[in-house]
């Protein structure tokens, strides 16, 4: 069905800068309405009249649009592209309008002109400051079930999307010589000197067009051409230069150390049919040499009774949305000020045609220069003034007006009320880089005062506001020079920070200095007279500033009303810390590329292929895919696992043991290393041999194991854990740069130089040995733990005799791009003598059937060699080793630590649970005295029964004694035994 | 001597190629790769058996012919030789000089990032300065891509060779792919 949107009846013919040939049309609540390209939504909604965009978060208060910046604590809206692109709490001052958004109002039901929250704000005395605190205190499970969710429910803003984000981000590291945050006056004006200067020159700006403030001016000039135009000719010449990169539509959010900021670009989110493959947004990771902050400033509102009605507005908005948008915001507007800056506002509206009922001044003596055009345009200005109340439920209708130091009150229609407290200098990226901030008391500001990194602050940020002054102050800022004669640019003075006249001691109107979280003047006494007196206290008690907006507009009032409340001065009262992020970032701009796959990165081995195509269940073992076994037919997992371990006792078994971490250790002092790393002796270990390495922490606990074959006299090959490969190679690094830094032995990582083909079982010599050259593998020549170089199917091999399943076992050390070669050659042979693939799970039980231990399963950090029944790998002799003092302390000799054993049930078909605690006594009264735990168990099909292992107190001195391991439904009768349950004599490493 | 094996070399990354957004990604064949660790006593001894002299500046690299020594460290090196598979065994001869030669041509593999926006791409994950004046033709280093560890050369004025372990090349070059969409 075709739709004509009415025609937007507060657009100003031949005013602002957008195209009316432009055309695109958005929803707002179902309701279609047109736009020009460039709009926001909010000056979209404005050119239509409307106004309520939204509810307030506690009281359910009508809300209109506040400002045309980020600084929107009001008209936040869900903002959505289709169906899965939606996002809450957008601002609507910032989201530019594309063809087809849909906008949603928030935090209402059923509709946001009837909304059944607004009772709230009836009963708004019983919700005072601080009333989270004090109302839902009892009882404790009432927070569960009622308060919270019927809280979150009621206050909040929007909801989060549930569906996955479909849209990409992206990251981007860079580094500059200037990056200028602002595209004002001020900062343009840094950009071309450092640009001129030869500087590669990052510039961003949060709006889509760069100019800041001169993006609302229509009467001043800049050597005698219009300011914005000036602003253009600035970012076209920018443009136009190969060192300088501009980024609009860019926040900088974040200011870290060293010069880092953080950016976060929006760039599709103002398109219609944006490309499939752009990002919608990018992180920006800038490092500079030089940061230019030229951040401008932020009006504040002021603060009167009920000075929160849909239309009441900033004067800089109201000027920005007639000299940019075209849009006027009333018809019949009444302005309050404090400050000369929204005069400028009242004149331009009056120009262009809406009548200014009344600016209402609170200053004595506002300029006179100011008084005289007013008087020239008709405009009534009541000096020494005061608005102290306004009525209307979804738009402003009147508003009230008192002489300052009378109470005559005067009632006025109006359907818009500028408001002006002045300038606040926007600090926050200054102070996020640790700069002091001093006060200027006497504009009642905050001004950035000695700076901790290498940055400066220009233009109204720096409290600098004659717009000559500013853009001088920009290009020296970059080393350059620039005099520009200016004309008729608006004066930024005057301020009133604080309660204005009717919201001050005493007072019960609702006069609201925080409009995104609901918090008013008298709230910020109520906390001070509640024993609250540092801002920090005040800013939590009331919530104030702890918006989304984080306070950019109430800050200012909220510590100089606590500051009177406390009777004392404003620095005093101290400023609570400016946080990034600046305004929000969205989740997917952190997280940029890292979703799905990118996650987190996956490593496979040379033969995962082989093992995806042979049907492997695979399990993540730190980053790497291992394969965990390989089911047959209909096999369950441990139908498989039983036939893998038997058919690789029976016959053999081939295993990828590509990722055990492996280290190459070399040079002249590698033995002497070794000796210092590990606790077993090296000296005698001959070329050409293995040993089982243990390797404690300084504190005598075990860290890593693993078998090391010696290479050449000053060569070893180390092998670690899969999981302690990293690990080991640092703690290795570490003592030798530093304690040992005189030492010639080098270490090189060399897990993934090798894939590692295990081959175990009767049949493994005779399975390899055909594809073996230069090698003798015979038994005498090789025997277990000796290692050999040779070439297998023509490639050269580290060929290691070693076991780890308790069979005739070898490790073939392969260049890993030859794995996936030697390995199907291997598994060609092998299964024609009906060799099986056997997977981590059997690996688990063969190795326990034998009792060998696995790092970080049957240890877990206090567990020493001598515990874990190692002490013959000690060196006894040896006088030093990484551990030797810490296995010497009290406690690690003391009698009863708690040591590994086996533990085999009574009843056999009972497998124990991985972890379960055990004790000795049975009936003892809960809770018992917890003796160990289950380390390791399993179902053992060659022995025909459950095999576990425990660490047990005094487990050592506990063999064949009985003790049980109580579950939920039964206790479970367990003799303790020697961890070997198979093969204990290990006549089977022979084949 | 041991001849060279017969067998072809599987590349992690064979048979993936990637254009687009004015970057190319390409896997690229090394055939040697050393990691050298040594002390200065030993340098002379390795730039005669390499045929010329190692870099001694961090990010800096050397080069003849196919083959190039990247400078990681202030007694480590990344050397390549990009047909001869033999290089470990001719530099092994400095050992006794004091030095630690070990074979690594398998742990690492390679991948060619080329075209315009090819140091954007790599910037999108990777934080080091990559603009001219900082990271000229021929400079080298250890960094990070996101989460994966590479060594990074400069090939090119829009040309690099990033090499990272074996079993992290999908990562890297999905990530790439990625980065190269985006850039």
């Amino acid at each position: 069905m075709s739709f004509t949107p009415p025609p937007a009846a507060y657009r100003v013919a031949g005013k602002g800068r957008l195209s009316p040939a432009k055309t695109v049309s958005f929803t707002f609540d179902g309701r279609r309405y047109s736009a020009l390209e460039g709009d926001t939504v909010a000056s979209a909604l404005l050119a239509h009249g409307v106004h309520l965009v939204g509810r307030s978060f506690k009281y359910h208060r009508p809300r209109g649009i506040l400002s045309s910046g980020p600084e929107e604590p009001n008209a936040l809206l869900d903002v959505a592209r289709d169906a899965t692109r939606r996002q809450p709490n957008v601002r609507a001052t910032t989201q530019e309008v594309f063809d087809g958004l849909i906008a949603t109002s928030q935090n209402r039901w059923p509709s946001l002109a009837l909304d059944v929250g607004a009772v709230n704000d009836a009963f708004a005395r019983f919700f005072p400051a601080g009333f989270y605190y004090k109302t839902f205190m009892w009882p404790r499970t009432a927070w569960e079930r009622l308060y919270e969710p019927v809280i979150r429910r009621a206050a909040g803003l929007g909801t989060a999307p549930t569906e996955p984000d479909p849209d990409r981000y992206a990251n981007r590291f860079a580094h500059c010589d200037l990056l200028v945050i602002g595209g004002g006056p001020a900062g343009l004006a840094a950009a071309l000197a450092g640009a001129k200067a030869g500087l590669d020159v990052i510039v961003c700006d949060e709006n889509a067009q760069f100019g800041g403030s001169l993006l609302a001016e229509s009467r001043a000039q800049i050597d005698g051409e219009p300011a914005g135009r000036w602003a253009e000719t600035m970012a076209d010449q920018l443009r136009a230069m190969a060192n300088v990169r501009l980024l609009p539509r860019t926040t900088a959010f974040a200011y870290h150390a060293q010069n880092m900021v953080s950016l976060a670009e929006r760039i599709t989110d103002h398109m219609a049919a944006p490309d499939t493959d752009a990002p919608r947004e990018r992180l920006w990771q800038v490092r500079a040499e030089r940061v230019v902050l030229a951040t401008g400033a932020i009006e504040r509102q002021l603060v009167f009774a009920d000075n929160d009605r849909p239309g009441v507005m900033l004067a800089s908005a109201a000027r920005e949305y007639l000299n940019h948008y075209g849009v006027a915001v009333g018809r019949k507007i009444g302005v309050y000020t404090a400050c000369d800056s929204a005069y400028a506002a009242a004149f331009d509206l009056a120009e262009a045609g809406s009548e200014i009922v009344a600016i209402v001044d609170a200053r004595d003596n506002p300029d006179s220069a100011l008084l005289a055009r007013a008087n020239d345009l008709g405009v009534k200005v009541l000096t020494a003034h005061a608005v102290t109340g306004t009525t209307g439920r979804r738009r402003v209708r009147s508003m009230t007006v008192e002489p300052m130091h009378q109470s005559v009150r005067r009632k006025v229609e109006i359907d818009a009320l500028l408001v002006c407290g002045g300038w606040t200098p926007s600090a926050h990226l200054f102070s996020q880089s640790r700069g002091k901030l001093a006060y200027d008391a006497a504009n009642g500001r905050f001004l950035p005062d000695a700076p901790a990194q290498n940055c400066v602050c220009v233009g109204s940020c720096n409290g600098t506001d004659d717009l000559a002054g500013a853009i001088a102050e920009g290009a020296a800022a970059a080393g350059g020079e620039a005099k520009v004669d200016v004309a008729e640019a608006p004066s930024m003075t005057g301020h009133l920070i604080g309660a204005a006249k009717g919201a001050g001691v005493g007072t019960t109107s609702k006069a609201f200095i925080d409009y995104q979280n609901d918090v008013t003047a008298k709230d910020i006494r109520l906390a001070v007279r509640e024993g609250m007196h540092s801002i920090e206290h005040v800013k939590r008690y009331t919530t104030t500033g702890m918006a989304t907006d984080q306070g950019k507009m109430s800050n200012l009032h909220a510590l100089a009303i606590a500051a009177e409340a406390l009777d004392a001065e404003i620095p005093q009262v101290g400023l609570t810390t400016f946080r990034a992020p600046y305004t929000p970032v969205t989740f997917g701009t952190f997280v940029n590329h890292a979703r799905g796959p990118l996650f987190d990165p996956t490593r496979r081995t040379p033969m995962h292929a082989w093992a995806q195509r042979n049907g492997a269940v695979f399990e993540d073992v730190g980053h790497w895919k291992r394969a965990w076994y390989f089911p047959r037919g209909a096999e369950d997992m441990g139908e498989a696992v039983n036939r893998e371990c038997a058919t690789t006792r029976q016959v053999a078994g081939i295993f990828d043991a590509s990722t055990l971490g492996k280290i190459e250790v070399v040079g002249p002092d590698a033995v002497a290393f070794m000796n210092l790393m590990y606790t077993n002796p090296w000296d005698k270990l001959a070329v050409g041999r293995c040993r089982y390495g243990i390797m404690c922490r300084e504190d005598g606990y075990i860290y890593d194991d693993g078998v090391v074959g010696r290479l050449a006299q000053d060569r070893f090959h180390v092998t670690t854990t899969t999981g302690g490969a990293p690990r080991v190679l640092n703690m290795m690094e570490d003592y030798l740069q530093t304690e040992f830094p005189d030492w010639k032995v080098w270490l090189t990582s060399v897990s993934e130089q090798w894939a590692v083909i295990a081959v175990n079982g009767p049949k493994a010599r005779e399975i390899i040995e055909p594809l073996v050259k230069g090698i003798d593998m015979s038994g005498e020549a090789m025997p277990h733990m000796s290692v050999r170089e040779g070439t297998i199917c023509g490639v050269p091999t580290r060929l290691m005799r070693m076991s780890f399943t308790g069979e005739l076992g070898f490790e073939i050390n392969v260049p890993a791009d030859y794995g996936a070669t030697v390995w199907d050659a291997v598994w060609a042979r092998g299964e024609r003598m009906g060799m099986t693939p056997y997977g981590t799970e059997a690996m688990h039980v063969m190795r326990a059937e034998k009792g060998y231990i696995i790092v970080g399963q049957d240890t877990d950090g206090t567990v020493t060699p001598h515990d874990a029944g190692l002490s013959w790998a000690i060196g006894k002799k040896k006088t030093d080793f990484v551990g030797i003092r810490g296995l010497a302390r009290p406690d690690l000799v003391a009698s009863g630590r708690r040591q590994l054993v086996g533990l085999k049930t009574k009843d056999p078909n009972i497998v124990l649970e991985e972890g379960a605690q055990v004790v000795a006594d049975p009936n003892q009264a809960v809770p018992m005295t917890m003796i160990g735990h289950v380390t390791s168990s399993y179902w053992s099909q060659v022995l025909g029964h459950s095999i576990a292992m425990a660490l047990i107190e005094g487990g050592h001195e506990r063999m064949g004694e009985t003790l049980y391991v109580p579950m939920a439904n039964e206790t479970i009768a367990v003799d303790v035994c020697d961890p070997v349950f198979y093969d204990p004599d290990g006549g089977r490493l022979d084949g | 001597m041991a001849k060279a094996p017969k067998v072809a070399r599987a590349h992690p990354l064979a048979g993936r190629q990637f254009a687009g957004n004015g970057v190319t990604l390409a896997p690229v064949d090394i055939a040697s790769r050393v990691s050298l660790r040594a002390e200065a006593g030993a340098l002379a001894d390795i730039g005669k058996l390499l045929g010329f002299a190692l870099p001694t500046r961090p990010k800096t690299s050397a080069a003849k012919g196919r083959r190039t020594a990247l400078w990681l460290g202030p007694d480590e090196w990344l050397i390549t030789d990009a047909t001869n598979q033999r290089l470990a065994a001719t530099l092994a001869k400095a050992e006794p000089a004091g030095c630690s030669v070990v074979d690594i041509a398998h742990r690492n593999t390679a991948i060619e990032v080329s075209g315009p926006n090819a140091a954007a791409a790599l910037n999108a994950g990777c934080p080091q300065d990559l603009r001219a004046a900082a990271f000229a033709v021929g400079a080298a280093s250890r960094t990070v891509l996101a989460k994966a560890e590479i060594v990074l050369l400069r090939t090119g004025e829009d040309a690099f060779r990033v090499e990272c372990w074996r079993s992290f090349a999908d990562y890297v070059w999905t990530y790439l792919v990625d980065a190269a969409k985006s850039a």
